[in-house]
């Protein structure tokens, strides 16, 4: 496609014709306090003096640590041809194109990955797709709201912080209210979702619930009654939506089977490497009496006129640039090549090597569990997980510090990422997966025993 | 065009029977929108205000907002076109019908069109 700038007569033209003297006196209205102010760039650089300059930038990040980091974005083994795949020409392009006499090949890659997302789900759509987990939260909360003609949605404490902010950012500019589900204190369900709490939540006659979100495992690694927070939901005659980890689902029951009516989450466990900031991938499926509700857009199988199996875009007349300040969402783009990815992954590894994953992850993380209660470092709540947990540890964040002058990114520090909650005031979040070796958790332990020791002195 | 119909702006029209008013959109508006895939209606019950929007109407081009005649009650919503939004293309005065409301002050009727006014309007536009 051509692109051809504004030439300054072009300009000139249109100024003339709308009678403004200026392209700047269109902006007059903006207070000169708002304008930009000039830029401070430095001056260009030769390509060999970037490409060093990048290359020192780059050689900052630590990437020789041993890391059990999780929280929202896990370390994979990712297969040689997924990178591969996606550097084609045909993938690798700024701009995804869906006229469909041109595009099949996208088109096509796109409704797999609607089919794959599906069957992990169990929900009848996905929509293809959206940027991250926090977004498609948001999203599926306000489809709650929509659904229902209801204002509020309830969102347990246990959901990712990171999730919660971005809700209540999109809830703020759309005059709605996301409460938040306390957690239990103490006993077997400590750290859960509260459901005796949600209950009493529900049955306010005055304000009734749109939505109820709820997150597994949750962002300390729990396994949530998924099961009962969503039939207290439906029973309140709310919708339930389920923040989910793909991975996770492998092993762990589908949102569909829990009467979820919306499932969202992120998708970059499913061959998206690790980058600070993204590009990520966020999910978002429903059932089907959802569906005109849904953001995004989808796309379906058909016949052609010869009869042969073509594919369409289905739905997207929701979008912005058709229903404008009506469209169901304000964000009208998508992330088609981490979409390509997550299904170029699932295909290349199918649902037993998921499994694999899944079920590696967890007994990596169940012999972490018990070197770190070795080292000093008992699990802070008794429910159960599946590779994610959080440990106690005084001191956490002077722990983690030490911890990384030794190689060793020890997680999380939870005061950190929730610094509301006194529970979490002593505490790290770990992580294991299917490619944290033995090796690299009896590292873990013994530093953060000998670190322990110290504090202990 | 039926003579003793009120119409909107917006291309609604309404056929009062006592104090309910039956609404659905014109042949024109039909015409406008193109084939029609989704109709998705208020629920009965609810309570609508006078040139609000209180439905979507979907078609192969565009959607479009469905805007409340008069302000009242959802008495009743033409649950057949869920399964068949054709009939607003088909028979839009008659199966194509929308909703029943009944109305909170049917003083309000004067503030729409009468038949000759909505030509004009359509003739126009």
């Amino acid at each position: 496609m051509p692109y051809g700038p504004h030439t300054p007569e072009d300009r000139a033209a249109m100024l003339e014709a709308i009678g403004v003297a200026s392209v700047d006196e269109l902006f007059s209205d903006i207070p000169a306090a708002l304008w930009a102010s000039e830029l401070k760039l430095p001056p260009p650089e030769s390509e060999v003096e970037l490409t060093r300059r990048l290359r020192d930038l780059a050689g900052r990040n630590r990437v020789d640590l041993v890391s059990f980091l999780g929280a929202g974005a896990y370390r994979h083994f990712v297969p040689a041809v997924v990178d591969q795949l996606l550097l084609r020409g045909e993938f690798y392009t700024a701009y995804t194109p869906y006229q469909p006499e041109i595009s099949q090949g996208t088109l096509q890659t796109i409704y797999e990955y609607q089919s794959m997302m599906g069957e992990l789900t169990g929900m009848d759509v996905i929509s293809a797709s959206h940027y991250d987990g926090a977004s498609a939260t948001a999203e599926g909360a306000l489809m709650t709201c929509r659904a229902t003609h209801r204002e509020r949605v309830l969102i347990s404490h246990a959901v990712h912080p990171h999730y919660r902010q971005t809700l209540c950012t999109y809830f703020a500019g759309a005059d709605l209210v996301a409460d938040e589900i306390p957690l239990v204190a103490e006993g077997p369900a400590a750290g859960t979702t509260d459901l005796a709490a949600l209950e009493r939540m529900l049955a306010d006659p005055d304000r009734p619930v749109g939505g109820v979100v709820v997150a597994n495992p949750s962002f300390v690694g729990l396994l949530e009654p998924m099961a009962e927070a969503a039939r207290l939901a439906h029973a309140a005659g709310a919708l339930f939506a389920a923040v989910v980890e793909p991975v996770s689902l492998a092993v762990l029951a589908s949102p569909a089977s829990y009467g979820a009516d919306v499932a969202c989450g992120e998708g970059q466990p499913l061959g998206i490497p690790l980058a600070y900031g993204g590009p990520y991938l966020g999910i978002l499926g429903c059932r089907e009496p959802l569906v005109r509700q849904i953001p995004g857009r989808l796309v379906g199988l058909t016949t052609d006129i010869d009869g042969k199996r073509a594919f369409v875009m289905t739905l997207r007349a929701r979008e912005q640039d058709i229903r404008r300040e009506r469209a169901s969402s304000n964000i009208c783009t998508n992330q088609a090549l981490c979409a390509l990815a997550a299904s170029m992954y699932l295909a290349s590894i199918g649902p037993h090597g998921l499994r694999d994953v899944a079920a590696l992850g967890a007994a990596r993380a169940a012999e972490l569990e018990r070197a770190l209660a070795g080292a000093g470092a008992a699990r802070l709540h008794p429910g159960p997980y599946l590779n994610e947990f959080a440990v106690r540890v005084l001191n956490a964040a002077a722990v983690h510090r030490r911890l990384l002058a030794r190689g060793v990114l020890g997680g999380l520090v939870l005061a950190e990422a929730m610094p509301d909650d006194p529970s979490l005031a002593d505490a790290l979040l770990v992580c294991a997966t299917e490619v944290t070796t033995a090796d690299e958790i009896e590292v873990f332990a013994a530093a953060l025993g000998e670190e322990l020791a110290e504090e202990a002195r | 065009m039926a003579q003793d119909l009120r119409y909107t702006k917006e291309h609604e029209w309404v056929r009062v029977e006592g104090d309910l008013a039956i609404v659905g959109v014109t042949d024109y508006a039909a015409r406008q929108l193109g084939d029609i895939v989704f109709v998705e209606l208020p629920e009965v019950g609810r309570k609508l205000s006078q040139f609000g929007a209180v439905g979507v109407i979907e078609s192969v081009k565009a959607v479009s907002d469905l805007f409340a005649p008069v302000s009242g009650d959802v008495v009743e919503a033409n649950g057949e076109l869920a399964s068949s939004p054709e009939l607003v293309n088909a028979d839009p005065f008659g199966k194509g019908w929308m909703l029943r409301i009944r109305m909170a002050d049917p003083g309000q009727l004067n503030n729409l069109l009468e038949r000759a006014a909505y030509e004009e309007l359509t003739r126009e536009g």
